[in-house]
This record gives C-alpha cells, structure tokens and sequence, in this order.
C-alpha cells in the first residue's frame, strides 16, 4: 500500500535533527484582522495554539478567536450556510467530515500546490502530502489512530499481556470488561478480522448483509462484557479507574494516561486504524478573511510547523518532510517518535479507514447496528 | 362637524375642553394604551416569533420538504415519467441525454454530490455514485447510456434510476415511514427488515422510562414536598436550599458524578463490598444501563416536581386536617381522604413538567445509558449531528412532539387541565 510505504519512510527519519527555518512571513494584503478558529479543545486544540496560532500572531499581530465546536462542525456549517451568516474561517475536521462537507459544498476547494507552503527542499505540497490529501478540500494536520489500550496489572490474566487486536475479543484468556465505541465503524472491521477474514476481502465481505451479520455476532460473544463509549475521554478514564481491563480510543489519549497520569496501561498497537485530522476553508468567505486565512495556513502547515505540533501531542506530522523534525515532548522531555502511530514497530499490521466505503454504507450499517445495540 | 362649536348640552354628546366628545377621545387614549402595551411586548413577542416558532415550523417543514431531486435534475424528473420500473429495464437514451444536461449543470454548481447524499439515505452506494461520475460527466459524448453505463455499471441498473424516480416528487412521505421503521419497495410499503427495526422500539422505550421517572420523582418528592410545606418557615427555607442546590450545580457534573457513585469501581459499589453485602468480583452493574438512567434523571428532575407540589401544599390550610381529624378520622384517612385530594393539582404539574422534560431528554441518558438506556432523542441528536439526515431526524422530531401533545390532551381529559396549579 502506497500510503504504507510514505509513513514508513516518514518515520523512519525521526532521529534526524531538526534544520533552523526562518520565519520571515510574506506581507499580506486586505486581510482581516481577526479569525476564528474552530478546533476540538482540550490537549489537542492546546498544542495547534502552541505550534500555529501563537508564533503566527506573534508575527502579525492577527487576533485568534477559538472556538470547541469540531464535534458538530458539519451541522453547525450547514447551518450557518443556510442562514447566509458563516462565522467561522478555519474548521478542524477528521477526514471523513472533511469529505461530507465538500460534497455539500460547504467547504472551498483547495489547490495544494497554490496555497500550501512547498517543503523545504522544494519537493511540492501535493508531493510531500501525498495521500494524505482525501478530498479536494483537506488540508491535513496530522496521522492518528485508533487503537487499544489495557491495564497491565490485571490479575486474572495470569501475566499475559494482548499481542493482537483479536485478544480483545478473547474473554477465556482475558477476561473483564472492554470499552467499544458506540458507532460500528472500526469495530466491524476488527470484529471480521478476528472472525478469519483477510485484510484484502475485508470490506467486499462488509458489502453483504451477510458480512454485516457475521460481523455482528462476533461482537455477539463479547457484547455482555462491552462498556460502549460515545467521547473519547471515556476509555482513558475507565481504564484509570479499573471499570475496564481494555479498550479502545484515539491513540494521543491513551499517551496522556500511559506518560502524562503515569497509570499502569500499556499500548497494543495491532491493526490500529489510520484517519487523517485536517483543516478546511468554509465555503464563501468574504475575500479580506480569505486573504488572511491563506495566508495563516501557508504558515500553519508548513514542513516545520506540523513538526513542531507533536511536541505537544502524540500524533504524527500529516507531511513526510516533518517528520524528521519530530523531537522530543516539551514538557516531559521524552523522544516522541516510539509515541508516533506511524513508528514501524507500530505498524505491524494497519488498517487506513475506509472513508469511501463508510460515506456509502455508513447509514444503513448504523442502523442495523444500533438495532442490534439496543436488543 | 359643526355641532362641535354649538353647545354642549344641546346634544347630548359630553365633550373635552377643546371640544371634541368624550367617547372618541377616550377611544383614542385606550387605543393609544393597547398600541404602547403591544409595543412593549413586541421585542419579545418578536424573539419569540423568529427564535422559536419559526425554526420549528422550518425543522418540522424539513420531514416532507425534498424538492432538492426536483431542483438539481428537472429535466431528468420530466423524462423519467414515461419510464415504468416495473418493465425491467433501465431508460433509454432519451433519460440519459436529460441526465447528461442536468449532471454537468449540477457538477458545474457543485450540487451533484448534495444529490448523491440525499439519494443514499434511499438506496446506499448512491453517493460513491455521484461523486465518481461528477468530473467525467464534463467530457462524456453521446450516446449517453453508454458513456455513463462506461462509468459506473450501476448507472445501468434499474435500481438506480427506480431510486431517483421514486425520490422525485418535492414532498416525500419517505422521511416519516422511516421513522417508524417503514420503507417504500416496488411492494408498496412495507416494515424494514427485522434486524434494522429500532424507532419504534426506541419510542416505546422512551415513553416506559419516561413514565418510570416520573413516578420515582413523585414517589421521592411528595415526602419531601410535604415536609417543607408543613415546617415553619425558618427550618423550611434551609430545607429549600438544599433542594435548590443540586438546581445551581451544572448538568454535567452531576450526571458524572453518578458515575463516579455508581460505577463498578465506585463508591456504592465500595461500601457494600466492605460491609460485605456484594462479594468482590461480582459487584453491582448499576452505571451504563436502564438503572443509571433512571437513577440520574430522577436526581436531575426532583426539583420540578417538588417545587410545583411544595406551593401547592403551601396553600392547603391545616384546619381541613385538623377538622377531620376532630371528626374522628385517624391520620391516614384525615391524609387519604382530606389532604391529598387537595395536593392533586400539584401532582398533576408536576408529573406534566417531569414527564415533558424527560421524554425529550438527551446528554443524560447519552452519558450513563450505556444501550439500554437511551432514549430516541439520542437518535435525534445523531441525524441532527453526524449522519446529517435532518428529514428523518425532523420526521421523529414531529412524531415526538405529535405524542406529546397527544397525551397532553389524553391528560386534560382525564385529570382536567384547570386542575394543574404551578403555585
């Protein structure tokens, strides 16, 4: 797999030290002053103001207004659209959000090349990108995963710790409860893998209602055992407080309870599901906010900006030439490339989600799924 | 005119200083009150008007409205009325030449894939559909059949045209039969398949646990309602903060809180494994399922049903009782008999407020209902959110309301609505 190949060679270059850049900004010309900034809050929203918006207004003096919305960004757009009143000027959206809105067309189509900053040896962003770029509309940030995390003192597993995604569907050898996310996706994949589907017919099987069934009762044999969570910040508690032996969420999360909170929780990386985080440009901006908007995003995602985010958070620089400019976490001062989901001792066995796929199934998976939930 | 110079007492008509009668001036001056009272309500009746009632009307609207397929292909939908499905074959070139005009329109504004989403809630894989043929739509020549068959196969299926035929009128009943759990086939209508039956189970659910709340607030609060009417003042009013407290605590905490207390690991579940009641390794499920949800909304809607009781009580005289009582009645027929009866009008407020707030609750049973606790505005809240389908999502919207109101009047029937006293 193509996308394969790129991360590997993007990881494999973390080591390197960091070139100086300079940070000379071209001038802008009828721009606005002001921006508003729509991101997910918390650790996340935390290290874009660190590496992106604090340098940037440190240099041009731009007033940043942060908004939390990014969870119900693709409503809230479609809204504001409707009302002819779009507020906002740069939105923060995983992949396949970032699809849905340039099929409605609520977010503006980029050209990569045009208005994205080239990497530093001169290797276009189109190129340095590479498959990153899903829709006409992403600009990516970053590579995240969702993955499993477990509690490595549980005493009835007998010393045995989860090598592969399919222990979590083992309940003779670990037994205990397990976190699932409350939406089908990822764990349908998982349940027909650990079912003895190959990677290759995975998702032409989930095609049938049959695959789906199979799928479901798969999940079947553990389902009595499943605490099914709906935030992200739902596995990371459970798991600190022991209401869980192991489950799944993004991988940052699980970063912050292993190194941040010091709990006793360790990572299994085994097919971990790749999605890409990214910004989009709502659709009909008056030209003086675009102006700035560009302006700040050739910036913002240039080579040594998307490098300096994973200093603050563990997920992986979306361009290949960023990531041998990852260092070190600039608190706890640990190297943050073993942390990276695209580290090759990570990625053993990977899964890319499947945005194509789910855009055209999503509904009707969902509800088969949430009637199964709620039997 | 001219009787207003002659005098006053010649007419009959009682006149102002300046000659004009009474009356009109009176008239003018009430007129003049009524226009600046409707003035001084205007701002809110205005904010009211655009911020409630019209967003509602416009989500409600939103259940039949699909005048998109209509809007984004019209010559394709006045083709296709002389193509019958039912003969087993997909139109012919005429349909897709109609197609190929409105596609490559459609794709020039950008609309081809808002119509590939809309036709995927019908029929799944339409919107791969329509985002595949959007760029090579622009260069196709005719035959059109052919060059859009070269595309994609299913462009040449009958399926897919019986889709966008059926979604062509710009009303659509769709929506509601979906809603409960219905669908459209060549058939006519009929029930979705079992396994993706969920609505109408969840409305049911909805309705069971809403009711299960209410009593349990009824059966919590009343004592305390109760109390606090009968204490004197001082000792009621510390009583009343403490009901009022967990009011000015936010929403959040509390429901987190519950998981905290109620959770495996947590503090109930603690303290009867030390009292040794629960043995450790199988400690209660309380969090996560019906029981948390219950438990959670009940604590949250208390005060709505012990405020509305408490200032009904508040007006019960104590001499009924005492009355009764002197009569020869013991305490529980003075209760049953003489108080209670009057309390009524409060129960039935209440019960209306708890009820009403729960049946269209959501965070709470999102956050501790695990999947057998949620209610169907959680569905709602995911049309609305991340699947986008805001016609379906409107249609149980409209159902919801619907049920409400039908009990509503189900309620006035029974109880009588001049029964209900809020204070």
């Amino acid at each position: 797999m193509k996308l394969r190949l790129l991360l590997l060679a993007a990881a494999s270059g973390f080591t390197f030290a960091a070139p100086v850049q300079s940070d000379e900004l071209p001038a802008c010309d009828n721009c606005a002053s002001e921006m508003t900034v729509v991101s997910w809050g918390g650790a996340y929203q935390n290290s874009q103001v660190k590496a992106y918006s604090d340098p940037y207004a440190a240099m041009t003096g731009v007033k940043f207004i942060y908004d939390e919305s990014s969870n119900e960004a693709v409503a809230k757009l479609r809204a504001m659209n409707e009302a002819g009143n779009v507020t906002w000027d740069l939105v923060d959206v995983e992949g396949p959000d970032a699809v849905r809105l340039c099929d409605e067309g609520l977010a503006m189509e980029i050209n990569a090349d045009e208005d994205l900053a080239a990497a530093p040896d001169g290797t276009p962003a189109s190129k340095d990108f590479g498959e990153s770029l899903i829709s006409g509309c992403f600009i990516p940030q970053i590579v995240f995963s969702t993955t499993f995390g477990y509690r490595t003192d549980v005493a009835a597993w007998n010393g045995a710790t989860p090598t592969s995604v399919c222990d979590v569907f083992d309940l003779e050898k670990f037994p205990g409860k397990r976190a699932l996310e409350k939406r089908p996706k990822k764990n349908i994949e998982w349940a027909l893998l650990c079912d003895g589907v190959s990677k290759a017919e995975l998702y032409n099987v989930m095609e049938t209602d049959e695959g789906i069934d199979r799928a479901l009762a798969k999940l079947d044999t553990i389902k009595d055992d499943v605490i099914w969570w709906s935030a992200g910040a739902d596995t990371p508690q459970l798991l600190a407080d022991g209401e869980i032996v192991i489950g799944s969420t993004y991988n940052g999360r699980l970063f912050s309870v292993i190194e941040e909170q010091k709990q006793p929780v360790a990572m299994l990386w085994d097919y971990q599901v790749f999605d890409f985080d990214g910004w989009i440009i709502p659709a009909g901006l008056p030209e003086d906010r675009l102006n700035r908007v560009k302006h700040f995003l050739k910036f913002a995602t240039d080579t040594q900006r998307l490098a300096d985010q994973a200093k603050y958070i563990s997920y992986g620089p979306a361009r290949a030439s960023s990531a041998p400019l990852v260092g070190k976490h600039e608190e706890l001062g640990i190297d943050m490339a073993p942390h990276m989901p695209t580290d090759p001792a990570n990625m053993g066995n990977i899964l890319v989600n499947n945005i194509e796929w789910w855009a055209n199934y999503a509904d009707d998976v969902d509800a088969k799924f949430q009637a199964w939930l709620a039997k | 005119m001219s009787s207003t110079i002659s005098d006053p007492a010649s007419d009959g008509v009682v006149r102002a200083a300046d000659g004009t009668p009474l009356k009109q001036r009176l008239n003018r001056a009430l007129r003049r009150e009524k226009l600046r009272s409707f003035l001084l309500i205007l701002p809110l009746l205005a904010f009211i008007v655009l911020s409630f009632i019209m967003p509602i009307a416009d989500m409600l609207f939103r259940s039949v409205e699909n005048q998109i397929v209509e809007e984004t292909i019209p010559l394709t939908v006045v083709a296709l009325k002389e193509w019958d499905p039912a003969s087993g074959e997909a139109p012919g070139e005429e349909v897709f030449a109609a197609f190929h005009a409105d596609f490559v329109q459609a794709f020039k504004d950008k609309k081809h894939t808002r119509l590939g989403l809309r036709l995927n809630y019908d029929e799944p894989g339409m919107s791969g559909l329509f985002r595949k043929t959007g760029r090579p739509s622009t260069k196709m020549q005719p035959p059109y059949k052919e060059a859009f068959i070269k595309v994609d196969e299913d462009w040449g299926t009958v399926e897919t045209w019986a889709v966008i035929k059926q979604a062509s009128p710009a009303y659509t009943d769709g929506y509601f039969l979906n809603a409960v759990d219905a669908h459209r086939t060549a058939k006519g209508i009929e029930m979705v398949p079992e396994n993706e039956r969920i609505y109408l189970f969840l409305f049911g659910r909805t309705m069971f646990l809403s009711i299960v709340i209410t009593m349990s607030c009824l059966l919590l609060g009343y004592p305390i309602a109760f109390l606090l009417a009968s204490l004197p003042l001082r000792s009621s009013n510390m009583l009343m903060i403490l009901v009022l407290l967990p009011f000015w605590t936010s929403l959040l905490v509390r429901t987190s809180a519950w998981k905290v207390l109620l959770q495996q690991q947590g503090v109930v579940n603690d303290f009867l494994v030390w009292i040794g009641l629960v043995n450790d390794a199988d400690r209660l499920i309380m969090i996560n399922n019906q029981f948390g949800t219950i438990v959670a909304m009940t604590h949250i809607l208390l005060p709505f049903m012990i405020l509305p009781l408490f200032s009904v009580m508040k007006t019960i005289s104590p001499n009924y009782v005492r009355a009764a009582k002197s009569l020869g009645a013991n305490d529980w027929t003075a209760f049953w008999k003489v108080y209670f009866p009057q309390s009524i009008p409060g129960i039935g407020a209440g019960a209306i407020l708890v009820f009403i707030l729960s049946i269209g609750y959501y965070i709470t049973p999102e956050l501790v209902g695990g999947t057998s606790g949620i209610f169907i505005s959680n569905r709602i809240a995911y049309h609305i959110s991340t699947s986008l389908n805001w016609g379906l999502a409107a249609a149980l919207g409209t159902i919801l309301l619907a049920l409400v109101m039908l009990l509503f009047y189900v309620y006035d029937k029974i109880v009588g609505i001049d029964n209900v006293k809020l204070g």
